[in-house]
């Protein structure tokens, strides 16, 4: 065959390659929107009680969302308060301060965390409850904290990835003028290393509550029910998007409640894309502006 | 302050081999009976005493395999697609596109295809049309973004002289590609195939719910079977001191360390290549 011919053959096959994909998102997301999108309503979210005395925790939803899109945002704010110190912590120290074999050792190790299957962290966290089970009986079980943690645990390599990344991405000319006007380190570091790579952090922060707001894996063995209502402390089970969508997948009765599946997982899809856009947005037009802002004198 | 950092460091790498140790210590009464090797061959007969993963295990593995088959030439074009062939103001919202698709819940795949695609291979291969086949199609959808990311990636990282010697000399891109790009580019192809791979075996959701689930070794792919990863989702046995529930940690230790010979493999391609990709990971 002739050369020209096979460059041809190629062309053609990545722009079916490409079309493929294209069309399996649309697919996707048309089908998610065609089916999920007239159920998305008041009673979708509270069921048959006041909206009103369900946002002020009067009255408890028991056929809505509202009690896992609560237990979602609960469970994402306290993991991510929980791995983000660390995370950030962690990330400087492997950009600034570690040096040779203990950099290459947390390196493989943060690289072995990102890699363990989320699956296996949930399991993790059953066998840590279990064995504080067996020491303090009937104080702590499966709940809304060993989730969180557990969802900590996953998310930990990704914010130090991003944050390490952020800082050893940094001008070498930026990170030496602040250190040659007499900053010490950790002055050079919070005021001026961090701050200038404040977008990038971000968006990698935006990007970690967003994947624990799908992961579904670790919360089914760490403390989700599918009935529970608004949780009310950290020690109780709860509902959760994700889990909810599963069990509707496996356990529908009516076309109602396969609806409300669909509609649950329209939203669940929406959130994790918006947050996927706004560290988009965030990482590549505020960055500009920040910088423009600190070019002017 | 220092100290503050250097602890929540060795903290988080602590924790990663605590895993291991947890999961070595929970599934020690099963493993007295044998070892870790005679548990990975055993079948599962629960009523005859026996807790080998070997059906999981073959299940986990050929699906994951089929996955990366089906999705590598698939990324492989659309890598090109990106970097090479397609029009340029399209290429850089393809790219986007890939990197959002990267963000969607696993669990809205396994939903989808559950009314998309099981109806179909329903009709197509008749059962019930949860198999390993399902799973595996989705499974490589769900790793695509993974593996694009990582044939982008080390396209674009190849030399652009090499590039340009090449259409010098008369060549045409595929010849670019066949000569310039791919000998340079390959370590950076395989590391995304691995991931890739990782992803595939290690995620629960779509084999959870496409897999079928039946506990039996799979002898074809249209056969319904369950995953070392859906086996762990699906036993929450009340009993917490037996066997059954034990049986959980060795599938655990499986997928642990298959993930942990996957990086190592990785970094070991990066090491060994003297253009070493640092960042890739």
């Amino acid at each position: 065959m002739k050369p020209r011919r096979i460059d041809h053959l190629v062309a053609l096959f990545s722009h079916l390659c490409a079309l493929t994909l294209l069309l399996l998102m649309v697919t996707l997301v048309g089908y998610l929107l065609y089916r999920g999108h007239h159920t998305i309503d008041r009673e979708l979210f509270f069921g048959w009680a006041d909206p009103w005395q369900a946002l002020t925790f009067q009255r408890q939803v028991f056929d809505g969302l509202f009690p896992a899109l609560i237990g979602t945002t609960l469970l994402v704010g306290l993991a991510i308060l929980i791995a983000a110190p660390i995370g950030l912590a962690a990330g400087i120290y492997l950009a600034e301060y570690a040096r040779g074999t203990t950099r290459t050792v947390l390196n493989l190790l943060f690289d072995l965390l990102s890699a363990i299957p989320s699956i296996v962290i949930g399991l993790f966290g059953l066998a840590v409850a279990i064995v504080l089970h067996r020491w303090f009986p009937g104080r702590f079980g499966p709940c809304l904290l060993l989730s969180a943690l557990c969802l900590a645990l996953l998310v930990l390599p990704y914010l130090i990835r991003a944050t390490q990344n952020a800082l050893e991405s940094i001008d070498p000319q930026i990170r030496q003028s602040g250190r040659s006007m007499g900053a010490s380190k950790l002055q050079n570091l919070f005021y001026i290393l961090l701050p200038h790579r404040l977008p990038e952090l971000t968006s990698g922060l935006i990007l970690a509550i967003g994947r624990c707001a799908e992961d579904t894996a670790v919360i089914m063995l760490t403390g989700v029910v599918a009935t529970a209502g608004v949780p009310h402390s950290i020690l109780q089970n709860y509902e959760a998007i994700p889990f909810y969508i599963y069990t509707v997948a496996s356990q529908y009765t009516d076309a109602t409640e396969l609806n409300r599946g669909f509609s649950a997982a329209l939203i669940l899809i929406t959130l994790c894309c918006g947050l996927f856009l706004l560290a988009f947005f965030i990482q590549h037009h505020l960055q500009r502006r920040l910088l423009f802002r600190q070019e002017k004198p | 302050m220092k100290y503050l950092f250097q602890w929540a460091a060795f903290g988080s790498a602590l924790l990663t081999a605590a895993i291991f140790v947890i999961l070595y210590l929970l599934s020690l009464p099963l493993l007295s009976q044998g070892t870790l090797w005679t548990v990975l061959w055993q079948p599962w007969d629960p009523q005859h005493g026996s807790f080998g993963i070997y059906p999981m295990v073959v299940t986990s593995l050929s699906s994951a395999f089929v996955a990366v088959a089906i999705s590598t030439p698939l990324c492989f074009g659309c890598a090109l697609f990106i970097t090479q062939y397609g029009p340029r103001n399209i290429r850089r919202w393809m790219l986007n596109l890939v990197r959002l698709m990267g963000s969607i819940p696993t669990v809205v795949y396994g939903f989808t295809a559950l009314f998309l695609l099981v109806p179909r291979m329903r009709e197509a291969l008749g059962g019930s049309g949860l198999n390993i086949a399902t799973a595996s199609l989705i499974l490589a959808l769900l790793i695509a973004p993974t593996l694009i990311l990582f044939f982008v990636d080390s396209i674009t990282q190849s030399s652009q002289r090499d590039c340009h010697t090449v259409t010098a000399l008369g060549g045409t891109r595929a010849q670019v590609i066949r000569h310039a790009v791919l000998p340079q580019a390959w370590p950076g192809l395989v590391n995304g195939i691995l991931l890739g791979l990782g992803r595939a075996m290690g995620d629960t959701l779509i084999s959870l719910m496409l897999a079928g689930n039946s506990v039996q070794t799979p002898d074809a792919l249209t056969d319904s079977a369950r995953t070392l990863t859906a086996h762990i989702a699906l036993v929450i046995a009340a009993d917490v001191a037996s066997l059954e529930f034990r049986s959980l940690f060795a599938c655990a230790i499986v997928l642990y360390l298959f993930s942990a010979l996957l990086v190592i493999g990785v970094r070991w391609i990066n090491h060994s290549q003297p253009l070493s990709q640092r960042r890739m990971l």
